[in-house]
């Protein structure tokens, strides 16, 4: 089976910095994929790449067989690719119901469809009932979720997540797994995600790539990375998860 | 196909108006009502002096309303719109006093200049990121283009002026827009009834919210992937084309054209003051906005002269006193505060 997103040798330099250095992996359609790694590793910069807002200086990124590196990044997601942003960018001003209908609106012109779509989805990520506040009044946790559901709105086959569950409580951490382990089964959604919370990543994952200083140092499966001494001492620390 | 009967149509009209103000409150309906009959029949009730006020009034109102398009949805400043009246001004009346041609059709020819006028400055500055301040000074620019370049422009007689004939007008005649200025008065009303409609009907179709996405935030936007270029140039040109319909009205009213005072950067400030006090991308607060900042300079001037008083520039004075209220009071704007008030929130007005 070809893979549905193909990273192969990508780097990223901003000038003097190795931003991304030649890294390569392969995401399978279905899978739930993991990028770990301390600060400043490379993942945001990564996934910039991957969803069009930065164009890689070196290396190919092929998404369903086709290439997608250097495209803009309202090209990638109208392929099927939907990110979330690690510093949230909800559109502040505009109602929660508004924030998701505008990404249902790009798979239909009719905007009672849309809302429709939008409304479905904002029950799936308990956000239903704060709809009609503006985005910008959401606690933090409540803006993460509302930037999977508007991402989720554009009907994507991958979605890349950026820190979605940083300063969620362990019990919402838990609901937020739980909603896209739902998603994946269901729909068959491919996830990427980057994740400091290593309790969401070993419940989730079923494969982890983890980046040190722009290099993919380990990739494999959850328990046998945790385990690898390389990615002990440069992200988990000494003591084992 | 069903017949176009006459009771067809009504019944179309009907389900049109109907599905206007379908998700608008009842006292909104009706309080729009009122205000709209209340323009209709104000001909009749008021002196020729008031009836060239409200004209001006509802000039700015259809000016702010096209102005809205481009900032308050879309979040593009543009200070420079005096060169889309300026064009739709200039075109029809040479048009007609060269050709005779009708400035509906004028009106019509103008069009894709204004459009093209706009594409052109949203395409440099798009195309070549050119965003926010530096933007507003790109506008400022061609409009300055303009009104340097009509001023040594022989054709339209240059730097004297286009003049259109004048004549007393025994009858309204309205395809070539010469008559009384009660006649005047229905085409201005008509035309910012028409640009309100078209705004609320562009602001709740897809098009409408993408522009505000692309406001709010225009890299989350194209995340969700909207074309940001595509529509950032639909706004400029769809308010192009609307603002040069002014232009049109603004020649065949006052008759006299002047680069200096058609292109003037005063004419760009004007269309902008309106909208900024009535709401930034409210679709009521540029008539508001209008109706209070001309009401009001009127006012001052009414007063003044009761007073015996001269003083040339008191109306400007007038309007940065108003500007620097709204900023520092209520920054949104007088409507969404009215709005409030009245309890006709919701993004739809």
């Amino acid at each position: 089976m070809t893979a549905l997103l193909s990273v192969n040798g990508v780097s990223k330099r901003f000038h003097g910095l190795v931003a991304v250095d030649g890294v390569s992996f392969d995401v399978s359609a279905g899978e739930l994929f993991a990028i770990i790694g301390p600060n400043g590793a490379g993942k945001t910069t990564l996934f910039n790449m991957i969803a069009g807002a930065l164009a890689p200086d070196e290396g190919s990124i092929r998404f369903a067989g086709e290439p997608i590196g250097g495209l803009p990044a309202d090209a990638i997601c109208r392929r099927g690719i939907a990110r979330t942003f690690q510093i949230v960018r909800p559109f502040p001003a505009l109602s929660v119901e508004d924030n998701v209908v505008i990404g249902a609106l790009l798979h239909s012109s009719d905007v009672v469809t849309a809302r429709a779509h939008a409304q479905d989805l904002l029950r799936r990520l308990e956000l239903y009932e704060q709809r009609n506040r503006i985005a910008a009044a959401l606690t933090l946790p409540d803006r993460k979720r509302l930037e999977v559901a508007r991402a989720l709105a554009t009907r994507p086959r991958l979605l890349l997540l950026d820190e979605v569950m940083a300063g969620l409580r362990p019990t919402e951490s838990d609901r937020v797994v739980a909603v896209l382990r739902g998603l994946n089964r269901e729909a068959g959604l491919t996830i990427v995600l980057i994740e400091h919370v290593m309790r969401a990543v070993m419940a989730l994952a079923s494969s982890v790539l983890v980046l040190d200083h722009g290099v993919a140092i380990a990739q494999g499966k959850p328990e046998v990375v945790v385990r690898d001494p390389a990615v002990i001492a440069s992200y988990l620390g000494a003591e084992p998860v | 196909m069903s017949a176009t009967t006459p009771s067809s149509i009504a019944a179309y009209c009907t389900r049109v108006a109907a599905s206007l103000v379908e998700d608008v409150s009842r006292p909104a309906v009706t309080m729009l009502g009122i205000f709209l009959a209340a323009l209709v029949i104000a001909p009749f009730l008021v002196n020729d002096y008031l009836l060239t006020v409200l004209i001006v009034v509802l000039y700015f109102a259809f000016t702010g309303q096209a102005w809205n398009i481009m900032m308050g949805f879309a979040g593009q400043l543009s200070l420079g719109h005096a060169i889309y009246a300026g064009l739709g001004a200039y075109i029809a009346a040479v048009l007609f006093k060269q050709f005779a041609i009708a400035p509906w059709i004028g009106f019509f020819a103008g069009l894709p200049v204004a459009a093209g006028c706009g594409a052109t400055i949203g395409f440099l500055a798009f195309r070549f990121r050119v965003a926010g301040v530096y933007f507003a000074i790109l506008t400022i620019a061609f409009a300055e283009f303009a009104r340097i370049g009509f001023d040594h422009f022989d054709y339209v007689n240059a730097s004297a002026g286009l003049f259109l004939p004048v004549a007393q007008y025994t009858h309204n005649d309205l395809w070539h827009l010469r008559g009384s200025p009660t006649m005047f008065y229905y085409v201005i009303l008509g035309a910012a009834v028409l640009a309100f409609v078209i705004c609320r009907a562009l602001l709740k179709s897809r098009i409408g919210y993408f522009w505000l996405a692309i406001r709010e935030d225009e890299h989350a936007a194209r995340a969700v992937g909207i074309d940001s270029f595509g529509y950032k140039m639909a706004a400029v040109m769809i308010s192009a084309m609307m603002t040069s319909f002014a232009g049109v009205f603004y020649a065949f009213f006052y008759n006299n054209l002047f680069p200096e005072q058609v292109f003037s950067i005063s004419r760009s400030i004007e269309m902008i003051l309106g909208p900024i006090i009535g709401g930034v991308g409210t679709l009521f607060g540029p008539i508001l906005g209008a109706f209070v900042l001309t009401g009001l300079a009127e006012l001052l001037n009414a007063a003044m002269s009761a007073m015996g008083l001269d003083l040339p520039g008191a109306k400007q004075v007038f309007y940065g006193i108003c500007l620097l209220l709204v900023v520092v009071a209520l920054p949104e704007g007088v409507w969404p505060w009215l709005a409030r008030r009245l309890g006709l929130a919701g993004r739809l007005q």
